[in-house]
């Protein structure tokens, strides 16, 4: 069991920075986040768009941004549950909160700060109808590991980088016994190099590329036995596989986060704008995830919630201790 | 009065079928998809606005002139679900007195 006093849920910019005011409190974190990475949408989606509206920065990259985060939240060594996402929380008889994740690691504090943005990454799927059924079934939303594969007919999904560059791993390293690779258009726009190189296997009737179409159905008894593609015009036609790959990339939803009990409107989570807290005493949201009347959804604005729900942590944690505002100028960062 | 002067009508219909009068203004930066929102219609536009997702597409169903679509956008299109010829993503169709009129359908929710 990981004990901290604060457990962060997402680790995005509002999440990182609440580390640093915490820590001016004395009070550790602990962040939970889905995505293998600190940084959030930052750095999973937007690594290289500027951000024109931290203040005093008249520009500053969003994967730089959170480097400097993470470089300023350094001394008060906040400790991270990465690739994981939080799915439960119990409480305890001594006020205390237990948030385990997909993977089960527990973690204990008195305070579960949820900085979501907008939510667990989850694969985008496609609307194909008894989609669904079938998944874990021979429908895999992620390549976690190419040997699942080998000696199989699989269909793959999707006209980016990972569609194309798992299309290739599987073949050239003569995993699958068949793949096909199905997309809308008919030209890709990953990089040059893995067009290409599909193109080449494709003309070495290694790869069976189906462009101009899309899987429209799925059939089989219990697993997977074949799937319908749709060409734009030439009608449908029936593939046998044992695996349907559909690779589109990721989205966030709010996901398990959802069913704790939380006040939720708009697909966020509704707090009181004097600490950010949430109907659940001890629970508090803050950034892209909370709603209240004037919500703005700007880093800066997290940042300010972050600040202002961690003095009401340390209240909550210390009740008998007296607190009063410290500044960085007059007292440094001390750290632990 | 300068104010009009800088609206034009944008016309959207919603999943249900029901159409909408807009007023925009077109000296706002503003794009489809932020209009849709100040209507408070059901348009998601989740990544703000960065053609990095595509809950505002939708299809163009007036024969207004829009700007050449971008490589970002195109990128985005050839990863979304129910796209067709007349596809578009709002956040990337900015309120210009050109468009003045302009009929856009919704795309279905999912993506």
């Amino acid at each position: 069991m990981i004990e901290t006093d604060i457990i962060i849920i997402g680790a995005g910019p509002v999440g990182l920075f609440t580390v640093f005011e915490a820590g001016l409190l004395k009070l550790k974190c602990h962040l939970i986040d889905s995505l293998p990475q600190p940084g959030g949408q930052l750095t999973e989606i937007y690594p290289k768009k500027p951000i024109y509206d931290i203040p005093g920065y008249p520009t500053v990259g969003a994967g730089e941004l959170v480097d400097n985060l993470m470089e300023q939240i350094k001394p008060f060594n906040p400790q991270f549950t990465l690739g994981e996402s939080a799915v439960t929380i119990d409480e305890t008889e001594d006020d205390q909160f237990i948030v385990t994740t997909n993977r089960g690691t527990k973690h204990k504090a008195p305070i579960v700060m949820i900085a979501g943005g907008l939510g667990v990454f989850e694969p985008r799927k496609p609307p194909v109808e008894n989609l669904e059924k079938f998944e874990d079934k021979g429908v895999e939303y992620i390549i976690k590991d190419p040997e699942f594969y080998r000696g199989k007919k699989v269909v793959v999904a999707g006209g980016g980088d990972s569609a194309l560059d798992w299309s290739i791993y599987l073949v050239e390293n003569k995993i699958v016994s068949e793949l096909s690779l199905v997309h809308r258009r008919n030209s890709f726009r990953g990089h040059l190099d893995s067009v290409q190189k599909v193109m080449d296997l494709a003309d070495e009737g290694k790869i069976n590329l189906i462009t101009e179409a899309e899987v429209t159905g799925i059939s089989g008894t219990d697993n997977v036995e074949s799937v319908t593609i749709k060409h734009k015009t030439q009608g449908e036609m029936v593939k046998e596989c044992d695996h349907f790959v559909p690779l589109f990339g990721l989205k966030p939803s709010l996901g398990p986060i959802g069913d704790w009990g939380l006040e939720i409107e708009k697909n966020a989570i509704k707090v009181d704008t004097e600490a950010y807290t949430t109907n659940r005493p001890g629970i508090y949201a803050i950034g892209d995830v909370n709603v209240y009347p004037g919500k703005l959804k700007l880093i800066l604005c997290g940042f300010h919630e972050g600040t202002i729900a961690v003095q009401s942590a340390f209240a909550r944690i210390h009740p008998d201790k007296k607190n009063v505002l410290k500044y960085t100028t007059v007292n440094g960062v001390n750290g632990f | 009065m300068a104010e009009e002067e800088n609206m034009i009508k944008v016309y959207i219909i919603d999943r249900e079928g029901k159409k909408h009068e807009l007023d925009a203004p077109t000296d706002m930066s503003m794009n489809i998809m932020e209009v849709c929102k100040a209507y408070e219609l059901p348009v998601e536009g989740r990544c703000g606005g960065m053609a990095m997702c595509a809950t505002c597409q939708c299809y163009l169903e007036s024969d207004t002139e829009l700007a050449e679509q971008s490589d970002s956008e195109l990128d985005m299109l050839d990863e979304a679900f129910f796209v067709e010829d007349n596809s578009r993503l709002g956040c990337q169709i900015p309120i210009t007195k050109e468009i003045d009129g302009i009929t856009l359908r919704l795309a279905p929710e999912g993506n």
